[in-house]
C-alpha cells in the first residue's frame, strides 16, 4: 500500500515547521508498513492528474506568500481535479488563505487564491495569536479535539455554503468572532493550526492518512493503533495552554 | 566580547546580565553614573523605541534569523522598523552591519558611515542551505539568491542570479577559520590596518561572527588592532552560552538555544566536537522563551537524534520535546521525559560516567532556572554577582 504526497512550495511556505507536520504523516505510515511518497511540488512543476493521494501546503511570511500566489492561483483547474478526484489536502494557515478566493492585505491590494473553499481573508489590525483548542466531528467515529497554536493578521470569512473544519473551544479560530476554525471540503482541510498541529493530534494525522488512501481504495481503510502515550500528554499540555492564555472569542 | 575590547580603555556601562529590554538599558544607567561610554545589546523589538532614547553613536545589526514569530512578527516587518531607526540616527553614527545577511546588509543602501563585516572563507561554508534558512529570496526581485558560500542559515556570500543585488564588499572579515571542536576556534581578522590572527575560547561559527561583530564596533569607537586581539583573545564564555559547569567529577556543558539557527549551530557545533551519547534537552514555553513551541520542528535535530544513546527531556513542555526526538526517529525507549528541571539535572548526571561532560541545552527561562538550581548547590555564583 502506498500514500503519494504532493507539498506545494516547501522551499517558500514552511515557516511553522510544516514538515513537522510531513514527519509525523510519513512515520506513521512507515510503522504500518505503507509506504510514503514524498514529492516536492514547485514552481512550475505540474499536478498531474490522479498522481497525488495528498496534497499539502504550508505558511510563509508576507513576502513568500506573495512570490508564490500568482503560481498557486493559476493551478486553479488542476487544483479542483486532484480535490473532485478524491485526493485528500491539509491546507495550514498562507497556505489555508491561499487557497480561498483571494487575501486582502492591509494596504487594500489583493492576493489572488485558488478558489478550492470557499472563504475569502481580509488582513486585520491585531495579529491573533496564541494557543487554540478546537472540537471537531470530520465523521461519526473520526471526532475530538484538535491543540493548536495560531498567529494570523488575516481575518477569513466563511462563504455561506462552507464547513468549518472545527468549532473554536478556546482561541481566535478563523476571525475571533465566529467561533468557527478552519474549512472543510471533503477531504480537504485548511486550519490556521500552524506547526506541530499532528504531532500533538495524532488521530487527525491518522484520519488524514486513511482519506489519502481511500482514493485507491474507495473506502477509508482501518489503520493499527499505535502507541500515543506522549503524543496525548502533550495534547492534553497544550489543551491546558489554550484555556489559560489563548485568545478568546470577543 | 565588544565591552572585553574597549574596557581597558574606557569606564563602560553595560547590560552585561542580558537585561536587554527599555528597563534594563535605563536600570544599567541609572547603576554606573560616571561612564565614558555606554554599550547596550538590545532586543530587536525593543531597538527601535531605545535608540530614539539614547541616540546612538555607532549601531550594529548582527542579523536576522526568525525567532519568536508569535512575539515579534514577520522578519520584514522587523527589518522595516529598524530601517526607519537608522533614518533617525544622528548623520554623524555609524552603522555596523553584517554583510552576509541579504536583509541585514539592504539597510545600509543609501546610507553613510557604513561598515561592513563577513566571512571570507569558502572552507567553512556549507554544501546547502539549511531548512530554515529565512531570506533567500531577493529583497529587490524575489529570485532565489545563488550563494558563492553558505556559512549558517541564511547568512553568506550571495548574489541574485536576475538582477545583481549581492553582498556588499567586506570591511573587516574572517579567513582561514579553523573551528576547534567544543574549545574554540581560530581565524584571520582582516582589516584595512592589516591582518591578524584572533584565537577565541568560544567554539563554533556563529561566534566567529560574533567576534567580528564586536571588532568592527570597538573598531569604529576607535579600539586599535591589538586592543580588538587581545580582547577577544581574552573573552570567555557568558552566562549559559558554552558554560561548563563542574559538579564533583563531572561537568555541566551548558549551551542556550532559543531560536533554530541558534539551535543548529549548537547541535552541529556539538556533533562536530565529537558526538555526544547523552544529553538533556529542556523547553519551556514561557514569554521569553516563545509561548510557540513549534520551532522546535525547524531545528536539524536529526544529527544528534541519531548519534543519541540516552536523551533526557525536561522542562514545561517536556512532551513536545520528546515528540520532536520520536519522530527525528529516537526510539522511545532512549528517551527519558522528566519535566522537574532539577530532577532531570540529577538524572542527566546519574547517567554520565566520572569524568565525562553532560551537554545540556536550555531554551532561555529554563537556563535561568538551571542557574538558580545550581547556584543554590553552589555549584556556580549566582549571576547577578557574576554580571556586577
Amino acid at each position: 500500500m502506498k500514500v503519494v504526497v504532493g507539498h506545494l512550495y516547501p522551499d517558500y511556505l514552511n515557516i511553522y515547521a510544516d514538515r513537522g507536520n510531513m514527519a509525523v504523516l510519513a512515520r506513521r505510515a512507515a510503522w504500518r508498513n505503507i509506504e510514503f511518497d514524498y514529492r516536492v511540488v514547485g514552481f512550475g512543476d505540474s499536478l498531474r492528474p490522479g498522481e497525488h493521494d495528498l496534497l499539502y501546503i504550508g505558511g510563509g511570511q508576507d513576502r513568500e506568500q506573495a512570490l508564490v500566489a500568482p503560481d498557486l492561483a493559476g493551478r486553479r483547474a488542476e487544483l479542483e481535479e486532484a480535490i473532485e478526484g478524491g485526493a485528500a489536502a491539509l491546507a495550514v494557515c498562507g497556505g489555508y488563505q491561499l487557497l480561498g478566493q483571494f487575501y486582502r492585505d492591509r494596504s487594500g491590494a489583493e492576493l489572488p487564491g485558488a478558489g478550492i473553499f470557499d472563504h475569502y481573508t481580509v488582513a486585520g489590525e491585531r495579529r491573533m495569536i496564541g494557543d487554540v483548542l478546537l472540537e471537531c466531528e470530520l465523521a461519526p467515529d473520526a471526532r475530538g479535539t484538535i491543540a493548536g497554536f495560531e498567529n494570523h493578521a488575516g481575518r477569513t470569512t466563511l462563504g455561506s455554503n462552507a464547513v468549518p473544519f472545527g468549532r473554536v473551544v478556546a482561541g481566535f479560530g478563523n476571525d475571533g468572532e465566529s467561533g468557527f476554525e478552519g474549512c472543510r471540503r471533503g477531504r480537504a482541510l485548511g486550519t490556521y493550526l500552524h506547526g506541530p498541529l499532528l504531532p500533538r493530534n495524532p488521530w487527525l494525522a491518522d484520519w488524514l492518512l486513511s482519506q489519502s488512501m481511500a482514493r485507491r481504495l474507495g473506502e477509508p481503510p482501518p489503520l493499527a493503533p499505535l502507541r500515543d502515550e506522549i503524543e496525548s500528554r502533550a495534547h492534553e499540555v497544550a489543551s491546558g495552554r489554550a484555556f489559560s492564555r489563548g485568545g478568546r472569542a470577543n | 566580547m565588544a565591552a572585553e575590547i574597549l574596557g581597558r580603555r574606557l569606564r563602560l556601562v553595560h547590560n552585561r546580565a542580558g537585561a536587554n529590554l527599555v528597563s534594563g538599558v535605563a536600570s544599567a544607567l541609572l547603576g554606573r553614573r560616571n561612564a565614558d561610554l555606554g554599550l547596550f545589546e538590545v532586543d530587536e523589538a525593543a531597538f527601535p523605541e531605545i535608540a530614539r532614547r539614547i541616540r546612538p553613536r555607532a549601531v550594529c545589526l548582527a542579523n536576522l534569523f526568525r525567532d519568536q514569530l508569535d512575539r515579534y512578527g514577520e522578519l520584514e516587518l522587523i527589518a522595516e522598523r529598524w530601517r526607519a531607526t537608522l533614518a533617525a540616527l544622528d548623520p554623524a553614527a555609524y552603522t555596523v552591519l553584517n554583510a552576509d545577511d541579504p536583509l541585514v546588509a539592504n539597510l545600509g543602501r543609501g546610507r553613510e558611515r557604513v561598515v561592513h563585516f563577513g566571512l571570507d572563507d569558502p572552507g567553512a561554508a556549507r554544501e546547502r542551505l539549511p531548512h530554515a534558512a529565512d531570506s533567500k529570496y531577493c529583497v529587490d526581485c524575489g529570485t532565489p539568491y545563488a550563494y558563492e558560500a553558505a556559512y549558517m542559515g541564511h547568512l553568506g556570500d550571495f548574489r541574485c542570479p536576475a538582477c545583481g543585488n549581492a553582498r556588499p564588499s567586506l570591511d573587516i572579515a574572517a579567513r582561514s577559520i579553523s573551528l576547534l571542536d567544543l574549545e574554540g576556534s581560530r581565524f584571520e581578522l582582516t582589516t584595512p590596518d592589516g591582518s591578524r590572527t584572533v584565537e577565541l575560547a568560544l567554539p563554533g561559527l556563529y561566534n566567529v561572527y560574533n567576534a567580528l561583530a564586536a571588532a568592527t564596533l570597538a573598531r569604529v569607537l576607535g579600539a586599535t588592532l591589538d586592543e580588538i586581539v587581545a580582547g577577544l583573545g581574552r573573552f570567555r564564555a557568558a552566562f549559559g552560552r558554552f558554560e561548563r559547569i563542574q559538579v564533583g567529577d563531572r561537568t555541566v556543558l551548558m549551551l542556550l538555544v532559543k531560536n533554530p539557527a541558534g539551535a543548529n549551530e549548537a547541535v552541529r557545533t556539538l556533533v562536530d566536537g565529537g558526538p555526544p551519547s547523552l544529553a538533556i534537552l529542556a523547553l519551556n514555553d514561557e514569554i521569553a522563551d516563545g509561548r510557540d513551541v513549534s520551532w522546535i520542528w525547524d531545528v536539524d535535530f536529526e544529527p544528534l537524534a541519531e548519534c543519541l544513546d540516552e536523551l533526557v527531556v525536561t522542562g514545561s513542555r517536556a512532551d513536545e520535546l520528546a515528540l520532536r526526538f520520536k519522530y527525528a526517529g529516537l526510539d522511545e525507549t532512549r528517551m527519558e521525559i522528566v519535566p522537574d528541571l532539577g530532577r532531570a539535572l540529577d538524572r542527566g548526571l546519574e547517567l554520565t560516567p566520572p569524568g565525562g561532560e553532560l551537554p545540556l541545552l536550555p531554551t532561555y527561562t529554563a537556563m535561568l532556572a538551571l542557574h538558580r538550581i545550581a547556584a543554590d548547590r553552589g555549584l556556580v555564583r549566582p549571576y547577578w554577582e557574576s554580571a556586577a
